[in-house]
């Protein structure tokens, strides 16, 4: 009994991370509808660059947030004003395979710096140490991830719903003509979701380096994960994402405690079930 | 007054049938005149042209982006391997079997991932790729997650000296690439393709046109599926090797084939042709460079979507007027 | 006539294929109030579109304060001082009253309107701040879609068909409410298919036909049959 609860508690931590790889990706696409293949593989390139981070500075992987995370919003602002502004439209192809390209083009430029050899970020010890609730080991980085991920959304939907930025993001989701009439430059405004998008996926990105071990190759696997976190949760309710994560992680725990094999494979069926019975997912869109 | 017809064919159509079959003649005979890594190679571009072609029916006429077309190939490949060895089938019958199978599968795999609209449906069916990867792989009389050889037995049936086998499974291939561009250019050209040419054009026109949206998708997806798993069987026929991360693989099946796609100009006929052509061009030329290779590749497909959204192809017909595949009609005044 | 604020000069307008303006010369003077009528399909949204920037033009086409804009984005021209109420409101569904308002407020531009000012204008929307703007009645849409116009304090203002689909009561109370606005030195244009209320509270009108001025003069002036041949194209 204890054992199948250790593995829910492990399964609900771990979908704090899968929430994280959702949130940015629910954020754009309910600001501007895209979708972005890419997004997988700029966590792995996040997790990258923490680890340059560390190493080249000797910091601790958190630190090096202070860095990775404004690298990589500046990033999406740039490529969402330079590349993917352009890709927007009534036609799904452009972005679709715009991001498809950039998705390769990350991955090889990763595996021409960074090689193939898997890496790992070293948190000093957090990743091993663990607290003991009522009989329950609890590890330390997984419940750090929850939490952040849980604040993390609960930020973003204070911005969304309680700032000028927010307000903006909203209003231009609902009609861009409109917005840009009410003195919103469209462009400017995919950029900053892009740029908080992908300063998301920085934290994302450093949590996973330091959880697991990563190399160039996995950013697709990432993409999955937080698409059938956002799909089981619901298009567009950032709180979805969180719930949606935490049945791909609870599922995928108990997958692999029935077979190591079978965790990813189990947190699949799970969405492909989920796709079944409630194809609008278990939190759909709220309007306000 | 003078009479106008209506044409499909054009003179440069014309000319490009007669070169067409005369070419195809000299290919057919490639087994006599190639060298074996030749044969090889030529055998490699007639298999990605027709997963090319099959990829830019669905989603340059079907508007079905799949990022996942590897569940086919993959599949295909793993009935091949599992109908001959368990079965006892010969290859060819096994392949056969397999596409029906895949077609059988891709009903309910359909009405799934369907309800997944534009990108997300492109990760749909890539999640449902991953699930057939990770489902062979648990599959231990197939190898399990390190996969498995064709047995010597098998790979003799299609013949006892290893030039004749090469040489079958050179024909095989080439015979499904020009399977496949007839099949999907005379599809396109019958009823239903014409109403798939209509949902591209507009969702909303083609239902108040009374097409069922829906089933044309779902017919497209079904056969594509059956042709994709042929492939995949012939493309493991010639390797005679298999296992879930080279059945599955994401980059080989589906990144080569949409980036062939883009540059050649998707929802033209003649795109898929001139895209494989220039990928494999580039591919002997950067071979060495790998990753760099990769970049250069993702790279020129952005720039081709942003710049010129009908690729290679389209830059060369917009500047003659060209159609090799007449599709269109066109009308002719007569003196 | 005072100052021109707002020229045009020969502007076209094109969507795709189909030309919709042609080479429309006009010029508003600051602080007047104008009408646009005209029937359906002759241009007057395109007209509205054309200056508010969300229809791209020709740099020249359109000059505001002697500068040319027809080529500026419309959050470019919104910046600039000019603000449209669109046709059928178009306020944001997924924004409160009160956030459809701050909205208006974004280009920051300084003057009369705040939201205590626009709650006293409209003190119905007030009570209902916190609601989402798809639950009020079209009226107070239409209050709302003013409201987050006048926000942005512009010195020039577009109405495109503000009295559409609405009851004539309504209409009336927002005709009564417009003095008011324009009264703070704001300019305004007024397309209107309710051809009497518009030239109620205009000083001059221009009809559109087809795409072209088919008439032009001084409210005062211009006579009922006037009207009717250049709104109906034939002679009266």
């Amino acid at each position: 009994m204890i054992e199948w609860t250790g593995v829910i508690v492990q399964g609900v931590l771990l979908g704090g991370l899968y929430a994280l790889f959702a949130a940015g990706l629910s954020l754009i696409f309910g600001v501007m509808r895209l979708v972005n293949i890419a997004h997988g593989d700029l966590i792995i390139l996040a997790a990258y660059m923490g680890l340059t981070t560390t190493v080249m500075l000797g910091v601790h992987p958190f630190l090096a947030l202070l860095i990775v995370m404004p690298v990589m919003a500046g990033l999406g602002y740039v490529l969402q004003r330079g590349i993917l502004n352009q890709t927007l439209g009534d036609d799904i192809l452009p972005p679709l395979l715009v991001t498809f390209g950039l998705s390769v083009i990350i991955q090889n430029a990763l595996l021409e710096t960074y090689t193939a050899d898997p890496r790992k970020l070293d948190g000093g010890g957090i990743e091993v140490a663990s607290i003991d609730m009522g009989g329950l080991a609890i590890g330390v980085l997984p419940l750090m991830t929850f939490l952040i991920a849980v604040a993390v959304i609960a930020g973003l939907q204070f911005i969304f719903y309680r700032t000028a930025l927010g307000r903006g993001f909203r209003a231009v989701s609902d009609n861009q003509d409109i917005a840009q009439l009410m003195g919103l430059n469209k462009a400017h405004v995919f950029g900053l979701a892009m740029a908080l998008a992908l300063a998301v996926v920085a934290i994302a990105g450093i949590l996973l380096g330091m959880r697991t071990s990563f190399d160039p190759a996995i950013g697709g696997g990432r993409l999955i994960f937080g698409f059938e976190a956002v799909i089981i949760g619901g298009l567009g309710n950032l709180w979805g994402t969180l719930a949606g994560g935490v049945i791909l992680g609870v599922a995928q725990t108990i997958g692999a405690k029935i077979d190591p094999g079978f965790q990813i494979l189990a947190g699949h069926i799970a969405f492909l079930i989920v796709l079944a019975v409630r194809p609008n997912g278990l939190l759909p869109r709220v309007e306000h | 007054m003078s009479a106008a017809t209506v044409t499909r064919s054009t003179r440069a159509s014309r000319i490009a049938m007669v070169l067409g079959l005369l070419g195809l003649v000299v290919l057919a005979a490639a087994p006599w005149w190639a060298g074996r890594a030749d044969l090889r190679l030529m055998g490699e571009i007639y298999l990605y042209l027709s997963l090319a072609c099959l990829w830019n029916l669905m989603a340059g006429y079907a508007g079905l982006v799949s990022v996942g077309q590897q569940a086919y190939v993959g599949f295909g490949g793993y009935m091949l391997f599992a109908l001959t060895v368990f079965a006892g089938l010969n290859p060819v019958v096994a392949i056969l079997v397999g596409a029906l199978l895949a077609a059988a599968i891709s009903i309910p795999i359909a009405t799934l991932i369907f309800r997944l609209k534009g990108a997300y449906f492109a990760i749909g069916t890539w999640v449902v790729a991953e699930v057939f990867r990770l489902s062979f792989a648990q599959i231990q009389a197939l190898g399990g997650g390190s996969g498995s050889s064709l047995p010597v037995a098998v790979v003799k049936e299609l013949g006892a000296k290893k030039a004749a086998r090469e040489a079958t499974s050179y024909w095989l291939a080439l015979g499904a690439a020009v399977i496949v561009l007839f099949a999907v250019y005379f599809f396109l050209r019958s009823r239903r393709g014409l109403a798939l040419t209509a949902i591209r054009d507009s969702e909303v026109a083609a239902s108040g046109l009374g097409i069922d949206i829906w089933r044309t998708k779902l017919e497209v997806y079904v056969v594509t599926s059956a042709f994709t798993a042929i492939i995949g069987g012939l493309i493991f026929l010639q390797k005679l090797r298999i296992s879930p991360d080279a059945a599955f693989s994401v980059n080989d099946w589906t990144a080569f084939v949409i980036f062939i796609v883009v540059i050649g100009g998707i929802g033209t006929l003649e795109g898929p042709i001139i895209g494989t052509l220039l990928f494999f061009a580039l591919r002997e030329v950067l071979a060495d460079y790998g990753t760099i290779y990769l970049m250069v590749l993702g790279l020129v497909a952005i720039v081709v979507m942003l710049k010129a959204p009908k690729g290679v192809w389209g830059l060369i017909r917009d500047r003659y007027d060209l159609e090799l595949f007449p599709l269109s009609y066109r009308v002719r005044q007569k003196d | 006539m005072p100052e021109a604020l707002l020229t045009l000069s020969g502007l076209d307008a094109h969507y795709g294929d189909f030309q919709a303006l042609y080479g429309l010369d006009m010029s508003i003077g600051e602080g007047e109030v104008i009408a646009i009528i005209g029937a359906n399909g002759a241009g007057k949204t395109t007209l509205m579109r054309s200056i508010s920037g969300l229809l791209k033009n020709r740099a020249d086409g359109v000059s505001y304060r002697g500068q040319a804009i027809g080529a500026l984005r419309a959050d470019q021209v919104a910046e600039l001082g000019i603000a449209l109420v669109p046709e059928g409101r178009q306020l944001f569904p997924s924004l409160s009253v009160e956030e459809n308002l701050m909205i208006g407020g974004k280009v920051g531009r300084p003057g009369h309107w705040s939201l205590q000012t626009v709650y006293e204008l409209f003190p119905i929307l007030e009570e209902r701040r916190h609601q989402a703007s798809t639950s009020l009645s079209g009226g107070q849409q239409q209050m709302v879609a003013i409201g987050r116009a006048l926000m942005a304090n512009p010195d020039l203002i577009l109405f495109d068909e503000i009295s559409l689909g609405l009851a004539p009561v309504i209409i009336r109370q927002i005709y009564e409410a417009l003095p008011g606005i324009v009264g703070q030195g704001m300019t305004a244009m007024i397309v209107e298919q309710d051809i009497a209320q518009a030239l109620k509270v205009s000083s001059r009108v221009y009809c559109l036909q087809e795409g072209r001025i088919s008439l032009e003069g001084a409210t005062g002036d211009v006579t009922h049959d006037q009207i009717t041949a250049a709104y109906f194209g034939m002679d009266a």
